[in-house]
């Protein structure tokens, strides 16, 4: 042990084994369980530990697993697009058009270093029936009647998720606009671009690493997400982690909810990587 | 360029957008001095009784102790981790260096709901039932990947001459470490410290379903965001605790950049 210690790589390995045991063990442990569970069945209070499918089957067979999955990931699609298309612009004047980078940057963060359940339920306060919105737009005289389509939807679900998300999104593009090679901007109005061709043909492919990264931050998360769907999202609105939520509380069902992770995090993975081949696949063709 | 001022629209447009970040953060603040029970315009008249209020309930006393405890425990464990992970990361080559690098960061990237029922089954299945434990065991794995990355910042701008000189001086390798590196890492640690408490201050997912019948405090405000009559309360509670994570972060923020001056 003592000699092991000396080397630099014996070193370099006890120090970070703590922290990589600890991730390591407490990423792979909970998952083997859920596993098994997945395989086992809830009989009132107890487990069968008896090998089946039946809740895979039960799973892939109920519509509306299939269909709070698939409004799951179309959910966090649209908001991981809203986001990104969102925050671009402002990545872009931080990057370019400003002098103050450091200042926009703390501003930008500011608001993301408060808790994600006030936020949340700060919009719910902002978009419901007698809520914010309403009764401002009805003081200054712009509509009579409150708005409905605001809360309980999955506007409101998008909504308010876009702006959870939104400096994941600023800071990685800002970051690949960054290390942007001036010359190659200058050199491109030297060739004849004007400005939308060079944004089109230089800058946009040079940031595909940026927008890929920060379209996975929010998209992975977003497809679990609970907080957001139970508070704005209404009837309409409810994703698969609330679901998940039931199995785990009133339901009393933990095999199937170990199921419903189970198969959210699988069908994640799955998008996520395709995802991946089909933006790097794009970002090569435009340049 | 033609002689007629451009309308910088970016500038507008990141004005704008600033302005659709802060809404939700100042809104609540707002309403929690209104004289009213609703949170809507006009606004009726200034008070501090919500505010006042807070202090009779015993219930929310007992989260923010609950909070306050396994906000510390956490900060620690997590800031320990990471110091000696981030140390081994920028110090030292070895095998498997950028798995383990990969490997810490995960948490980041698993949705909060498969972290926390994988957990619970965990927890269950070993025995160990839900209380401020499980929920430490929880935060501390989220929390990680913050103090490692800052921990990895304020050892990457270290000075390795510096220990060097230390031990041709004769000092021991424990020495060197308490009386050289870990001054000079101080701000980063204070900063890692900070951050961590308010990731675990704030975390709500893990804590709803970790922590049985010891609430802390996001899962008390959860419990009351359901009575209308709570409301005036829950804004003042809520204002109070943005104001403190934002400050607290302001702080860590200061400690960050201060540890990231000092050496470079």
């Amino acid at each position: 042990m003592a000699t092991i210690l000396k080397s630099e790589a014996g070193k370099g390995i006890a120090l970070s084994a703590p922290a990589s045991l600890y991730v390591g063990l407490l990423v792979a442990a909970p998952l083997g369980i859920l596993v098994a569970y997945s395989f086992w069945t809830q009989t009132y209070v107890e487990i069968d530990r008896t090998f089946t499918w039946a809740n895979y089957s039960e799973a892939v067979n109920d519509p509306l697993v299939r269909h709070l999955l698939i409004r799951s990931i179309a959910i966090a699609g649209a908001v991981t697009f809203a986001t990104v298309a969102l925050a671009y612009p402002i990545a872009y004047f931080i990057a370019f058009r400003t002098q103050k980078k450091a200042l926009w940057l703390l501003l930008i963060t500011i608001p993301f270093w408060s808790s994600y359940l006030l936020r949340v339920f700060s919009w719910k306060l902002i978009l419901g029936f007698n809520g914010v919105m309403n009764s401002a737009l009805i003081s200054i005289g712009v509509i009579q009647e409150p708005l409905t389509f605001l809360l309980y939807n999955e506007f409101a679900v998008v909504l308010t998720l876009a702006h959870a998300w939104a400096p994941f999104a600023i800071l990685p593009i800002y970051v690949s606009l960054q290390k942007i090679d001036r010359s190659l901007l200058e050199a491109a109005t030297d060739l004849g671009c004007n400005r939308l061709e060079r944004f089109i043909r230089v800058t946009l492919p040079l940031t595909v690493p940026g927008i890929i990264a920060s379209c996975l931050i929010i998209f992975i998360p977003t497809v679990g997400d609970y907080v957001t769907p139970a508070l704005v999202g209404g009837s309409q609105g409810k994703m698969v982690a609330n679901l998940i939520q039931v199995q785990f509380g009133a339901a009393n069902n933990w095999p199937l909810g170990a199921t419903l992770s189970l198969m959210a995090m699988v069908s994640v993975g799955i998008v996520a990587i395709l995802f991946v081949l089909l933006a790097t696949g794009l970002g090569r063709r435009i340049r | 360029m033609t002689a007629v001022a451009r309308i910088p629209w970016l500038l507008i447009y990141a004005t704008a957008y600033l302005i659709f970040l802060y809404l939700p953060v100042l809104l609540l603040p707002l309403f929690s001095f209104n004289d009213g029970t609703i949170v809507a315009f006009p606004i009726k008249g200034f008070t501090l009784k919500w505010y006042a209020q807070l202090g009779e309930q015993e219930t929310l006393l007992n989260a923010m102790v609950n909070s306050l405890i396994v906000g510390s425990v956490t900060a620690l464990a997590a800031t320990s981790l990471g110091l000696f992970a981030a140390r081994a990361y920028v110090r030292y080559r070895f095998a498997g260096r950028e798995l383990s690098e990969g490997l810490v960061m995960l948490p980041l990237v698993i949705p909060g709901i498969i972290v926390a029922s994988s957990m619970l089954v965990l927890f269950i299945s070993i025995g160990l039932k839900p209380s401020l434990t499980t929920v430490i065991l929880g935060h501390t794995f989220v929390a990680l990947p913050f103090a490692v990355s800052i921990m990895k910042s304020a050892f990457d701008d270290f000075d390795q001459s510096l220990e060097e000189a230390a031990y041709d001086l004769g000092e021991t390798v424990v020495g060197t470490f308490r009386r050289v590196t870990l001054p000079i890492v101080a701000p980063g640690i204070v900063s890692s410290l900070l951050v961590t408490f308010t990731v675990s201050f704030d975390e709500f997912v893990l804590a709803f379903f970790l922590s049985g019948n010891q609430p802390t405090l996001p899962v008390y405000i959860w419990s009351q965001i359901r009575f209308p009559a709570k409301l005036p309360n829950t804004l003042a509670l809520g204002s109070l605790l943005l104001m403190s994570s934002v400050i607290l972060l302001l702080i860590a923020e200061y400690f960050r950049r201060r540890s990231t001056k000092s050496t470079s």
